[in-house]
């Protein structure tokens, strides 16, 4: 019995999924804490110089030149060095995906189409490997969100210290997944090789598309006098599950880059009055005043890709935020490389601060206005009193992996544990190879 | 009336010789009947008579017997015996050849077709599928010969006689090596007679066809297998007893004698042929695709003759914005210049016949055959290239190809000069039979007098017969009449036109209706259409029937009232011949050719040259022991760094302001897949004969975006899929350079090897599982070592052979070239770049290394290097890796960001590559990261993409830092070069400025403004009626590894993704 049970540990470290043991989530802040001779980036578009930061119970009591200190505050000085809200990743497969190639441990996606009912955030592991090294690079909140071919279901928004899903959840399904039909032809390719620009085209994407969204449509009709009436002799979990969106407490989070993608996609905005948010929008800088004029937000969720077409400014998925910005449309940007998970949030900023926007409007983009479009400003995304105390510090330019040095980081006042298996691997073999005290030569 | 003359001798001649005359008896057939031995002689007077494209003779006599030409001349006596045909006011040319068909071969299957690379989610078929005493490659069928295939099929041949043709070269579209094809006229005669040449050419392809073998399943597979084959095929003629018999070889080597045609369909493929050929001794007649005027200069330096189809892309349809922004500029570009192909060639001097291949139907060809010449292809250049070249090319000219006595009686009648858009070809005469194309419209065109004898009296009307199938008719008022004439038989029905908006055909408003659509084809058999504003008759029109014995026509009807009648017309005035009243339309205004074809291509006059260039005042990281140098100046020139230092100066130097910029040197690639036609040939485990360096293709836009990013050079490797993949290919990005141009210039060559998860086929979803050995990395240890074993035999065998002083006896070993490949890394002439993760299997690597005696050159991934860093460093290997990718499959699992700083620290030389397009632009920052992860210094950063790379492709003599001496491969960075902020202000390889940011910006407004100009015109297309398909999406096809996601938006494919259909 003894063997079998070693065995299945064993099994478990193997595979991955598991904790990493000498990572535990921080406890509770108990006395105040203050952060003190820090360059305060806010997220909202202010730098504090020299400024100080309260935090009690969690929460942000006091920011400011001239503040304060509360009576038996453990003190941080951060020597100058740059603090932040802790950055936003607004779309993620974090915890739901540990090795995208290895299918057991992929979460992500389910069988069907219409899938309202599903909800990310029953699958999403606190213990997945990669959340820290997420949090190193001062990510310290998530959307979770499920992958699908049309309706997907809903994501949740986690804070990266957690035993459990219950404990990370900060807004539980607040956002439900549409992914957009393609609406483009489609090349078909002869086997093994392929046809040219003028190979035929055998079926009507543009058309099937379409059609795929009147029938949504429908169901969206059908829900809504399903939720309007109260004598339904039938539950319909379906139904149930859109209530929130009709009640504008869930956003309509559509997935779509084409111009064709995203006008089709304001239907759901003019018809039903969802509070809709466009994830991917790669062609957005060609509608970014038709964006703003339907009040409609926008994630970026790459920015370093190629250009769309071969004809296009060879920068000009770096320039797409800046386009965004000047319409004054409200959006955020994330990082959905699946090679490094996501860690490369703050750099993606950095690029759309070299190619149009300010420093501070790209930080906004990866805090402030990420939680406001995903409706969680109340709690994440500034430095502001009355916020829940998410903060990081780095040694310099956060934005710019040249300086980016993460050394404190708060989650709801604790301080967390910036520990994670790629640090502690490169420990072990520094250790092997005795060169830890040439570091930086 | 000589013409009323002509006319009724037409009509008489036309009775006479129904088209199924046999002229030409097969005398070892048994005759069932009675014998009727005829000789065809047929005396053609009175002809303009186009001898050949630069003969023509007036007034002049053709003579035919036995189904050849005896005599053709002016003034010349019809000899006794002979048909007299009068043929004044006709012209007479020889008959086309079409030199690329498959006329009357059999149906194949669906083929795998060409190489986009290996398929990971396919099981494959490693061996052969075909039994019997052939090759091992399916894909080589040199043993097939049309002739024994081959069958008359009429219904092929009479749309080609129609076009004009008399004879095709025939051959079986299918496989790499096809064997052979013959030379076959289009008579509808008995096969024995219609082959006049029955071996008279080889052909080969880049497409397997029906191969269902996996290999070859890329460009470079292609080439390394016709590559082998020529190897194989010489090293046969020893007669190795191992070899048994070949009936594949040796039909190589039977075919070698005859013209080899290669069919190669793309300016790159073309010159890919080329090469294969110059390598062998071959001159390779190419079959071109649409695209040659893009690299028109390398066309004419394969001293090829080309075959070129007339097909062109249709315009699109792109009036919506959001369809026109998926159609790239090369697209539109190469739509618009299409139809110039042919004219470049001709400009060009390129020797090229024209073909009907590739055309949707046969019946397309006079219409791009025009549009081609309205692009400037010259008319003895059309006759040339569809008669003699085609015929000296396949060394038929003494049978076809110009009317001279002794050849074939392959000759066409036409009613006016051939190319004048009026012209029709009347009959086409193949092997002295006749065979008609379309009756002489004009000759019944004319002004006759209709009289129709009623029960209730006589009628009189007018018929003003435009040609065979149009008539005005009138009395008092016009009437809505139908006519057609086929030469004997007239029909007319009439009735009172019903009054409409539109009265069709009023005498002085009478529409057009020699102009149909399609730009005037005169070998269509489009007859008859009378046009479609005419109105339907009514069940009770007057219908009459009848025959024309010349000027007079008789017959029977019944009225509108079902009474019978009798009628007669009689010509009153036969119409004039209009003269052509199509003028030579003026040359249509296209846009330039740019090089590459792609958007910020460069036009001749636009490309960037090597300058003399001094940069100023700027920090600069040498790379070498100055280290970084503050307020210094850099000095390029003759293409190479000419000084580094402070307060330089050069009078003819283009000055650069450095002030608050960064210099360095070019960054190197250790790892890229831009710029291939193909990156993986993973049929087979071993696949060291397959080279990068065969299929280069510049017209890769990343090229450019890279020079933006301060990319100079680019190793582009072969994939992942096999233990043993291909040779790899150094390049520098010289944007506008053609395939060759683009090569790195003397660098010892490398080889990809790969181990671990690809090779084990581990991450796809293989039906009925991976058959492919290795499948655990128990075997991949096993594939290298065999392979090696095997290679140092080979090595011994070759040794023992050359060292022997007396070779009698002695058999020459096999070359094979994918031993030949391993022998090189034994001998230290090439060098392994190994993709490799986990260090079990880098340990295995460098164990088999040296039980063999070489040396794995460079790890490249090494995402566990960590582990095993100072073993490597004892093997001596360099490492390429990644910054902080992980986690994408199992082997990634223990992947850490700090792995490139602690392999630095313990000592190796470490490269950062990219792997990926996108990242590659921003290979700068990557290096950037390991300032973050890890901390080694800047300087040392910088050199990962720089000088260490260099130094592990063994070019850091010439590459990779500022020193005097080395190539002037510099970046001009607007800030530290490690930072997020720093973009690439000059991109300089050689000496020449490649990216310019400010230009580019310029560049970009011209791309816009072509673009614009290319939609309207397209737009335009559509509106005037021309046929328009829907806008197609120019998707671009993705090479990588095929080693994790690459996401790169839109409209790119990754090659992988094709292949799963």
């Amino acid at each position: 019995m003894k063997k079998i049970f070693l065995v299945l540990i064993s099994v478990g470290t193997m595979f991955c999924a598991q904790a990493q043991p000498n990572v535990r989530p921080a406890a509770v802040q108990k006395a105040p804490i203050v952060i003190k001779n820090a360059t305060i980036h806010t997220g909202d578009g202010a730098v504090i110089e020299n400024g100080i930061i309260v935090i009690e119970n969690g929460k942000i009591t006091a920011v400011g030149k001239d503040v304060k200190i509360p009576a038996g505050a453990e003190v941080t000085d951060a020597g100058g060095k740059q603090v932040y809200p802790g950055l936003v990743l607004p779309t993620s497969n974090l915890g739901l995906i540990e090795i995208s190639a290895v299918k057991a441990s992929n979460d992500t996606k389910e069988i069907g189409d219409l899938n309202p009912n599903i909800r990310s955030i029953v699958a999403y592991n606190t213990d997945s490997k990669v959340i820290n090294t997420l949090r190193s690079n001062g990510i310290l909140a998530a959307n979770i969100i499920p992958q699908g071919d049309f309706l997907a279901g809903s994501s949740s928004i986690v804070q990266l210290d957690a035993w459990n899903w219950q404990d990370a959840a900060i807004q539980t399904d607040g956002g439900m997944h549409l992914y957009m039909p393609t609406l483009m032809p489609r090349p078909s390719f002869g086997r093994g090789g392929f046809a040219g620009p003028n190979a035929g085209v055998q079926t009507d994407p543009v058309k099937e598309g379409l059609e795929k969204i009147e029938k949504l449509k429908s169901f969206f009709k059908e829900a809504k006098a399903y939720l309007g009436s109260t004598g339904n002799t039938e539950t319909n979990l379906k139904f149930e599950s859109v209530k929130n969106l009709f009640s504008k407490k869930q956003k309509l989070y559509v997935h779509a880059n084409t111009v064709k993608q995203m006008l089709v996609a304001l239907d759901f905005v003019k018809e039903f009055g969802f509070e809709m948010v466009i994830v991917g929008a790669s062609e957005g800088w060609q509608i970014a005043n038709l964006l703003k004029q339907n009040n409609v937000s926008v994630i970026l969720d790459q920015l370093h890709r190629l250009p769309t077409g071969e004809d296009d400014d060879v920068d000009q998925p770096y320039k797409t935020a800046a386009a965004l910005q000047k319409a004054g449309v409200v959006f955020a940007l994330s990082d959905d490389d699946s090679q490094n998970r996501g860690r490369n949030l703050a750099f993606n900023a950095g690029t759309a601060a070299a190619y149009g926007l300010t420093k501070e409007e790209a930080l906004a983009a990866i805090t402030s206005s990420a939680a406001k479009i995903m409706g969680v400003s109340d709690k994440i995304g500034s430095i502001a009193v009355g916020k829940d105390a998410n903060i990081i510090i780095s040694s310099g330019d956060i934005l710019d992996m040249r300086t980016n040095n993460v050394t404190d980081a708060f989650i709801q006042g604790r301080k967390i544990n910036l520990d994670d298996k790629q640090k502690q691997l490169n420990e072990r073999y520094e250790e092997k190879y005795n060169i830890k005290q040439k570091k930086g030569f | 009336m000589k013409k009323t003359n002509f006319f009724s001798k037409l009509v008489f001649v036309l009775i006479l010789l129904p088209t199924s005359l046999v002229v030409q008896a097969q005398v070892t057939f048994p005759e069932n009947g009675v014998a009727d031995p005829r000789h065809g002689h047929y005396a053609f007077t009175n002809a303009t008579i186009v001898k050949d494209a630069t003969t023509t003779l007036t007034n002049a006599t053709l003579v035919i017997k036995d189904g050849k030409i005896t005599a053709v001349g002016a003034g010349l006596k019809v000899p006794a015996g002979a048909v007299e045909i009068d043929c004044k006011g006709k012209y007479i040319y020889p008959s086309f050849i079409d030199i690329y068909t498959d006329y009357g071969t059999p149906q194949r299957q669906a083929g795998t077709g060409a190489g986009g690379g290996f398929n990971f989610n396919q099981a494959p078929q490693i061996e052969t599928a075909v039994k019997g005493p052939f090759g091992w490659n399916q894909a080589i069928k040199s043993e097939v010969d049309v002739y024994k295939v081959f069958s008359v099929s009429d219904a092929t041949a009479k749309p080609l006689r129609e076009a004009g043709f008399g004879s095709v070269l025939t051959h079986v579209k299918d496989g790499v090596a096809r064997g052979t094809g013959a030379v076959v006229t289009l008579a509808n005669e008995k096969e024995n007679l219609v082959i006049i040449k029955e071996k008279a050419s080889a052909h080969y392809s880049f497409n397997k066809g029906t191969s269902t073998q996996s290999y070859p399943s890329s460009m470079m597979g292609y080439i390394a297998l016709l590559r082998q084959t020529y190897l194989d095929a010489a090293w046969y003629k020893t007669k190795p007893y191992q070899e048994g018999f070949n009936a594949t070889l040796q039909s190589w080597n039977d075919n070698q004698s005859l013209p080899q045609i290669f069919e190669a369909n793309d300016k790159w493929n073309d010159l890919r042929s080329d090469r294969i050929g110059d390598e062998f001794g071959v001159q390779y007649i190419i079959k071109a695709g649409q695209n040659e005027y893009q690299r028109i200069k390398e066309m004419k330096a394969t001293n090829a003759t080309f075959i070129l189809p007339l097909n062109y892309p249709v315009a699109q349809d792109v009036e919506d914005p959001n369809d026109a922004r998926f159609v790239s500029l090369n697209d539109m570009k190469h739509w618009e210049l299409a139809p110039t192909n042919a004219a470049a060639f001709e400009k060009a001097g390129i020797p090229f016949c024209l073909t009907t291949a590739d055309l949707r139907t046969v019946t397309q060809f006079w219409t791009n055959l025009r549009k081609a010449m309205e692009y400037g292809l010259s008319e003895n250049k059309v006759i040339e290239a569809l008669t003699k070249t085609p015929a000296t090319t396949l060394g038929v000219y003494d049978k076809v190809g110009s009317l001279d006595a002794g050849k074939l009686g392959n000759f066409l009648i036409t009613n006016g000069p051939i190319f004048s858009e009026k012209s029709i070809i009347l009959q086409n005469w193949v092997q002295g039979i006749k065979y008609t194309v379309k009756e002489d419209a004009a000759s019944v065109a004319g002004t006759y007098a209709l009289t129709v004898n009623t029960p209730s009296g006589t009628e009189k009307y007018t018929l003003d017969v435009k040609s065979a199938s149009s008539v005005t008719m009138y009395a008092k008022d016009t009437l809505n009449s139908k006519f057609t004439f086929d030469g004997k038989q007239v029909k007319i029905s009439f009735a009172p036109m019903v009054r409409r908006q539109r009265p069709a055909g009023a005498p002085g408003q009478t529409p057009d209706t020699t102009r149909r659509p399609g730009g005037g084809n005169p070998g269509a058999a489009g007859f008859p259409r009378g046009g479609s504003t005419e109105q339907a008759l009514p069940a009770t029109a007057t219908r009459l029937g009848g025959i024309s014995n010349g000027t007079e026509w008789n017959g029977t009807g019944t009225d509108s009232l079902g009474n019978p009648l009798t009628w007669t017309a009689t010509l009153i005035k036969l119409a004039e011949v209009k003269q052509d009243s199509s003028k030579k339309k003026d040359m249509p205004v296209v846009g330039k050719v740019v090089y590459p074809f792609e958007p910020f291509g460069w036009s001749d006059e636009e490309k960037p040259k090597q300058e003399t260039i001094l940069i100023k005042n700027a920090t600069v990281w040498t790379n070498e022991k100055e280290g970084v140098l503050e307020n210094a100046d850099v000095l390029i020139k003759d293409g190479k760094i000419s000084a580094v230092g402070k307060n330089l100066s050069d009078a003819s130097a283009r000055i650069i302001d450095g002030t608050g910029k960064h210099v360095t040197a070019g960054i190197i690639d250790e790892h890229s897949h831009i710029a291939a036609a193909s990156i993986n040939e993973g049929a087979q485990s071993v696949t060291s004969e397959v080279r990068i360096a065969d299929n280069l293709n510049p017209d890769d836009i990343n090229i450019y975006r890279q020079l933006s990013g301060g990319v100079t050079s680019s190793h582009i490797l072969h994939g992942s899929a096999n233990v043993i993949g291909g040779q790899t290919q150094l390049i520098k990005l010289r944007w506008g350079a053609n395939d060759d141009d683009l090569k790195f210039k003397n660098w010892p060559g490398q080889i990809k090897f790969a181990l671990g998860e690809n090779v084990k086929r581990s991450n796809f979803n293989i039906p009925g599982g991976n058959n492919r050995y290795p499948d655990t990395r128990m075997g991949v240890e096993q594939v290298l070592e065999d392979a090696f074993t095997r290679a140092k035999d080979y090595q011994k065998e070759w040794k023992g052979y050359n060292d022997a002083k007396d070779k009698k006896g002695l058999s020459v070993p096999r070359r094979d070239l994918e031993l030949e490949a391993l022998v090189e890394i034994l001998e230290k002439k090439r060098f392994i770049t190994c993709h490799s993760y986990v260090q079990s299997e880098i340990n295995m690597a460098m164990e088999v290394a040296n039980r063999m005696g070489y040396t794995v050159n460079t790890f490249t991934h090494i995402l566990e290097g960590y582990k095993v860093a100072d073993k490597m460093l004892k093997h001596g290997s360099f490492v390429s890796t990644f910054s902080d990718w992980w986690a994408y499959k199992m082997e990634v699992e223990d992947a850490i960001p700090y792995n490139a700083a602690i392999m630095q620290k313990v000592g190796l030389t470490v490269a950062i590559n990219s792997d990926d397009a996108e990242m590659a632009r921003r290979l700068n920052q990557e290096a950037g990261k390991i300032v973050k992860y890890g901390g080694v210094t800047e300087e040392e950063a910088l050199k990962m993409v720089t000088l260490n790379p260099a130094k592990m492709l063994h070019v850091d003599n010439k590459v990779g830092s500022l020193k005097v001496g080395k190539d002037g491969d510099v970046v001009l960075w607007s800030d530290n070069p490690l930072s997020i902020y720093a973009k690439s202000l000059y991109t300089i390889v050689d000496g020449t400025v490649y990216f310019d940011r400010k230009k580019d910006e310029l560049m970009q407004k011209d791309v816009d403004a072509e673009r614009l100009r290319l939609v309207r015109k397209m737009n335009g297309e559509k509106r005037s009626g021309a046929p328009t398909i829907p806008a197609q999406p120019s998707y671009q096809i993705m090479h990588t590894c095929s080693d994790h996601g690459h996401s790169h938006g839109l409209l790119v494919i990754d090659s992988d993704d094709m292949n799963n259909d």
